[in-house]
């Protein structure tokens, strides 16, 4: 029989350890989330519903939905890439590589976005603008992803068996009929798994985009710029519906990425 | 592969790095300098932004050090026992991973602002949290929440409590136990778990922004500045600020990245010893998911 929390607990700690910790979690997690459903639903399903489908509240979610999903894919073959290179390559310099691709994560992503804004903003030194334009917000979000793609295919290409692609080789088959029968079946669950990760990322990313996309409604409004602006000017109830929606994605995602984990297989990301 | 991929591939994979990521850190530092360090100095010397700096290293000591406790508290409860809802505990340590900054940070507003769920209690005691610096530390501690349990809890799992059980048979008290035996195996995985804590703190903007006000010189921290200098036409200061910024995490990775050899070194090292967190894998970047910085 399983026993309940308290009767496990040294006597000493009994009382204070795990009180402390329930209302600890409650005070930063449990009651803001519970806070976030409530407000979204404060004045039944019909507000909600048409808190997340007023014109601007659609196009900055399906603007999100889109950038996420095409910079989730695009990396995933970036970071496949790279991972390859990491992995089966060997040039000087490979170690300070490595720590490269875990820049974005060191990084506070309004440094990120800053970074972004002086290369490819308005007074960048390769006249590539793209300030206040979609693909800026793509920057941005390949930007803060990339270690996640890199990171999650490079431990299962690490342990790959070369004997295999050396056989198909030298039984004539070509790099890419190893490349497509060979390598990609085997890295595909984890590249699933890296470009998951990516992609709930990127839908709540917010400080490494606002300075780039310029937030201009309709254009390049993400979802999190939306909820903070509808934060700013107090309308507090169809913030938290987009934001329950938002969370509601990013749980589903994370959801399928456990599934793909344990059906394939597949380590947490190293 | 064929060797002939070999060289083309290398050029794609580092021509991406370089265009996305190394050329446009390196611009940063070339801009804050690019009118001499003496105007990045005074940039970055200003009393706002000398208070900003200040507020940031403040929220980290209370911060870091809560989610620390925390964190070590909530691993020895899910490593030590079982319990109706403990897979419920290990979710909603980890829910601030799924959760836009931005989210975080309007569901804070919502509990304890103006209008929210405690907010009449707290105005009659006095007590301002959002728009103010409890709620900054509070946001900052909400995200960076769950880094200390995923790196100490895989840990704890894997030593279980034999030695710990032969200490308190020998008549160490627990106290003396988790700080003789306990602590010195978690060690390295929890100082990695503080850096990510302490990284995640210093760089979080999305939630601090929405709870902060953002006013210069109260509630302004470093993040803050740095969106605050660029609204306001002062891109020596914002680029100056994330130099510092940007230095931090790049000490950041430096103890990272010579953690991660250090518990490879080990590992390759004592394969026959007992187990401890130095034959753990390398970190999860499951666990950085949302990133160590803020969103």
């Amino acid at each position: 029989m399983r026993r309940s929390i308290g009767k496990v607990l040294r006597p000493a700690a009994r009382a204070t350890g795990p009180t402390l910790i329930v209302t600890y979690l409650s005070l930063l997690v449990l009651l803001p989330i519970a806070a976030i459903l409530s407000k979204s639903f404060q004045n039944g399903f019909g507000s909600f519903w048409t808190a997340v489908t007023q014109p601007e509240a659609v196009a900055a979610l399906k603007l999100t939905l889109i950038c996420s999903l095409l910079v989730a894919a695009f990396n995933s073959v970036a970071g496949l890439v790279i991972a390859w290179v990491l992995v089966r390559d060997d040039f000087p310099g490979k170690r300070v590589v490595s720590a490269v691709i875990d820049l974005p994560f060191a990084l506070p992503t309004i440094v990120a976005g800053l970074t972004l804004l002086s290369l490819y903003g308005p007074n960048s030194p390769f006249g590539i603008n793209v300030a206040d334009a979609r693909i800026g917000i793509v920057f941005a979000l390949a930007f803060v992803t990339l270690p996640f793609s890199v990171r999650s295919v490079q431990p299962v290409l690490a342990e790959l068996d070369r004997e295999t692609e050396d056989a198909a080789a030298s039984l004539g088959a070509s790099s890419s009929v190893v490349l497509r029968r060979v390598i990609l079946p085997s890295v595909a669950p984890a590249m699933l798994a890296g470009a998951g990760l990516a992609f709930a990322r990127a839908i709540g990313e917010f400080g490494s985009v606002v300075l780039i996309s310029g937030n201009l409604p309709f254009k390049t409004e993400l979802a999190s710029s939306w909820i903070y602006s509808l934060s700013q000017s107090d309308q507090l109830s169809a913030a938290a519906a987009v934001s329950t929606v938002l969370i509601l994605i990013a749980l589903v995602v994370l959801g399928a990425i456990g599934i793909v984990r344990r059906r394939f297989n597949v380590g947490e990301a190293v | 592969m064929k060797s002939r991929w070999r060289l083309p591939l290398r050029i794609v994979a580092l021509g991406y790095l370089a265009l996305l990521v190394v050329i446009p850190v390196g611009s940063v530092f070339y801009r804050a300098f690019q009118h001499g360090f003496i105007a990045a100095w005074d940039a970055v010397t200003t009393p706002d932004a000398v208070h900003a700096l200040w507020l940031t290293l403040l929220v980290v000591l209370i911060a870091v050090p809560l989610n620390t406790v925390f964190g070590v508290g909530v691993s020895l409860i899910l490593a030590r026992h079982r319990f109706r809802g403990a897979w419920l505990l290990d979710a909603f340590v980890d829910l601030p991973l799924a959760i836009s900054p931005v989210v975080v940070g309007l569901a804070l507003v919502l509990v304890y602002g103006k209008t929210g769920w405690f907010g009449n209690w707290l105005a009659g005691h006095g007590i301002e949290i959002i728009f103010s610096f409890p709620g900054i530390v509070m946001a900052s501690a909400t995200v960076a929440l769950p880094y200390v349990v995923r790196e100490v809890l895989p840990v704890l799992q894997e030593i279980g409590t034999d030695q710990e059980q032969a200490a308190t048979t020998l008549g160490a008290s627990s106290f003396t136990a988790f700080r003789r035996i306990t602590l010195p195996s978690i060690r390295r995985s929890l100082a990695y778990g503080v850096t990510l804590t302490t990284a995640r703190v210093l760089g979080e903007f999305g939630a601090v922004v929405v709870v902060s006000g953002a006013i210069a010189g109260r509630t302004q921290t470093l993040t803050l500045f740095i969106q605050d200098s660029i609204d306001n036409l002062n891109p020596v200061g914002a680029y100056a600020g994330a130099v510092i910024l940007a230095i931090l995490a790049l000490v950041v990775l430096t103890v990272l990245g010579a953690d991660r050899e250090g518990r490879k070194a080990k590992w390759r090292s004592q394969s026959d010893q007992s187990p401890s967190d130095s034959e753990m894998p390398l970190p999860s970047t499951t666990s950085i998911l949302m990133s160590p910085m803020d969103h």
